[in-house]
Parts: structure tokens; sequence; C-alpha cells
């Protein structure tokens, strides 16, 4: 029996490779929160991934649980995070952007959908103080009532 | 000279080699498309700026509160989510020119002419510290739904297309028509909770 030729195989995989590496983007960050994304119908698509840093709210995962307690944290980039930090998070992330592109970063929100607004509140306030204006609560697409 | 054949690399391994790479990229990307509800803040209050108690006609104003249990208080009486779209739109639009609802203005929008519209409405959300993420984004969503829907009703009575078909210029006019006016008070405690 010959054996079936096998000379295209690595084009064809190389093809599914640059598929998936178009279609895809690389994770953010490792989530530590869990979140449960709300629902919404009017929802924007956040342009360019680079003006966009993001704020996590929930709560703690199992296994962060034991050190940080069940209560709603906050996760900026890998690690939790406090209110206070917030401000500094934010100056920090602008000043690394390029000039012309500073006041057009956006910060997405991305907290569960069970969280209290008290929280939600406090890190508006903090981003107001932060004059990082330009906001965008994460929610996933509502697709019944 | 007798010519020395090149020996072919061999590239039976090229498939391995690929099929690692897919399958790295498979696990270490995230198909996610990050969608989300656009806002904009206003800017934080300076310390010497005194808050303006801004003389604001009452027939301009739309308070929509929410409690901790989520529940709504929209002008002063219980209503359900679904309803929130449609009386919001009938406050922003206010066909009838009823006396309750804003007051309209006539002026000349570039592009659209003259327009009579309620350029001084404002909707005020207020919500409580133990009110639902949901519930307030529910609101928020409602609002904004409000806002494009009549800006979508503008433009295909006007032009007869749909407003995201129109060009950027006759967006911009159609939001001078409708403009966004969502403030947002501070966070209060309204009964119940802590």
């Amino acid at each position: 029996m010959p054996a079936i030729n096998t000379a295209s195989l690595p084009d064809i995989i190389f093809m599914l490779l640059f598929f998936f590496m178009s279609v895809t983007s690389l994770k953010e960050v490792t989530y530590k929160v869990r979140i449960t994304p709300p629902e919404a119908t009017e929802l924007v698509k956040l342009e360019k991934k680079s003006l966009v840093r993001y704020i996590y709210v929930g709560t703690p995962t199992e296994e962060y649980r034991k050190a940080f307690g069940s209560e709603t944290r906050i996760q900026l980039d890998d690690a939790f995070a406090d209110v206070a930090q917030l401000e500094d998070y934010v100056v920090r992330e602008r000043s690394a952007m390029s000039e012309d592109e500073q006041n057009l970063m956006t910060i997405s929100i991305k907290a569960d959908k069970d969280t209290k607004m008290g929280i939600i509140a406090d890190i508006k306030q903090a981003l107001r103080r932060a004059y990082a204006l330009k906001i965008s609560y994460a929610a996933v697409q509502r697709t019944s009532y | 000279m007798a010519k020395r054949k090149i020996p072919e690399i061999n590239a039976s391994s090229m498939a391995d080699i690929s099929f690692l790479l897919l399958i790295f990229f498979l696990v270490s990307t995230s198909m996610s498309v990050d969608k989300g509800l656009s806002r904009r803040l206003p800017p934080p209050l300076q310390p010497n700026q005194k808050v303006e108690d801004m003389d604001i006609n009452k027939r301009n104003i739309f308070v929509v509160k929410i409690n901790s249990m989520n529940q709504l208080l929209v002008q002063g009486k219980e209503l359900d989510i679904k309803q929130l779209r449609a009386k919001t739109k009938e406050f922003i639009d206010n066909k009838a020119n009823d006396p309750e609802l804003p007051v309209k203005v006539a002026e000349e929008i570039e592009g659209l002419g003259l327009v009579e519209y309620t350029k001084d409405h404002v909707i005020s959300v207020q919500n409580d510290v133990d009110t639902q993420y949901q519930a307030y984004l529910e609101v928020q969503n409602e609002l904004v739904a409000a806002y494009n829907e009549l800006r979508d009703e503008y433009a295909r009575n006007r032009f007869g297309v749909s407003y995201a078909e129109l060009d950027e210029d006759m967006q911009k006019a159609i939001q001078k028509v409708y403009p966004q006016k969502i403030s947002e008070a501070e966070p209060k405690n309204y009964g119940g909770g802590k």
C-alpha cells in the first residue's frame, strides 16, 4: 500500500495557525476574581486594544478565598488592589502611553453582575479624580428579555 | 565532474512543529471580543468649586432612582424596567409639547435647519450603595437605548435611512437634536440596607 503523501500537511496546519493567530488575541490576565458579566443590548465594541485598560471587580476565586476573603475585590493587571491604588494605576498607565494617545485611553470596568454599586461608585470617583473619563462597562449581549 | 546531489532537508517533522505552535496559540489566546456600554464621566469637581444649585426648570428633569432592592422610582412613581425605555423616549421627545414635559426650544442646526427640540432636558440617575450592578447597568442601557432609538427614528423620518448609515456630519447633527444628558448623582443610602 503506498503511503499517503503528507507533504502538504505542514501547510494546512500553518494555515490553521495563522487563522487562529489573527482571530484571537492574547489573554490579558488570569482572572483572580470571578466575573459573570451583566447583560445589556446597546453595546459598543472596544476599538484599539492598546488604548484600553481593564479594572476587574468581583469576588475572589476559590484558590484566593483563604487569603482574601469572599468580599468583592478589585483586580488590576495581575494583582488584587485597593480603590486607593486605582488613581495611581491610571496615571501610571496613561503616562506610559504616547502623548497623542493619552486622552483616548478607555477604562473598561469588568465587574460581576452581583457587585454592589458602592464599590463601583468608589471606582468611578477615583477615575474622575484621575481624569480617566472615557469608560466602558463590560457586558455581554442580551439575547432575550 | 559528477554533479553532487544536494540532500533534501527532511521536512517530515514540520507538521509536528506547526501543530505544536497551533496548540500553543489555541491555549494562550482567547476568542472573546470586548464589548461594553460606553459612558463618559463628568470631570472632577475642583476643590474650590462650589456645587452650584443649577436652576433647572422642574419639568426639564427626569429622575430615575434605583433602591437597594433594585426597584425603580421614575418621576416619583414605581416603574418596571421594561417600561423605562418608552417613558424616557416620551420625556426626551415631548411630541405633544406637554407642559409637564421638558421645554422645547427651536434652534438652527447645521444640516438640519430649524429644529424644535428639548434642549435643556436632563436625566438624573440616582442609585443606592447596595444597588446591584446588573440593575444599574440595565437602567443605563435602557436610557442609552432610548436615545439611540430616537436618533434612529429621526434619521428614518428625515432621510429615510437608519442612523448608522448616515455620514459622520449628519450623525453629529442628529446628536445635537438628541444630546445625551445623563447625570449621575453621588450614591446615597435610600432606606433598606445599612
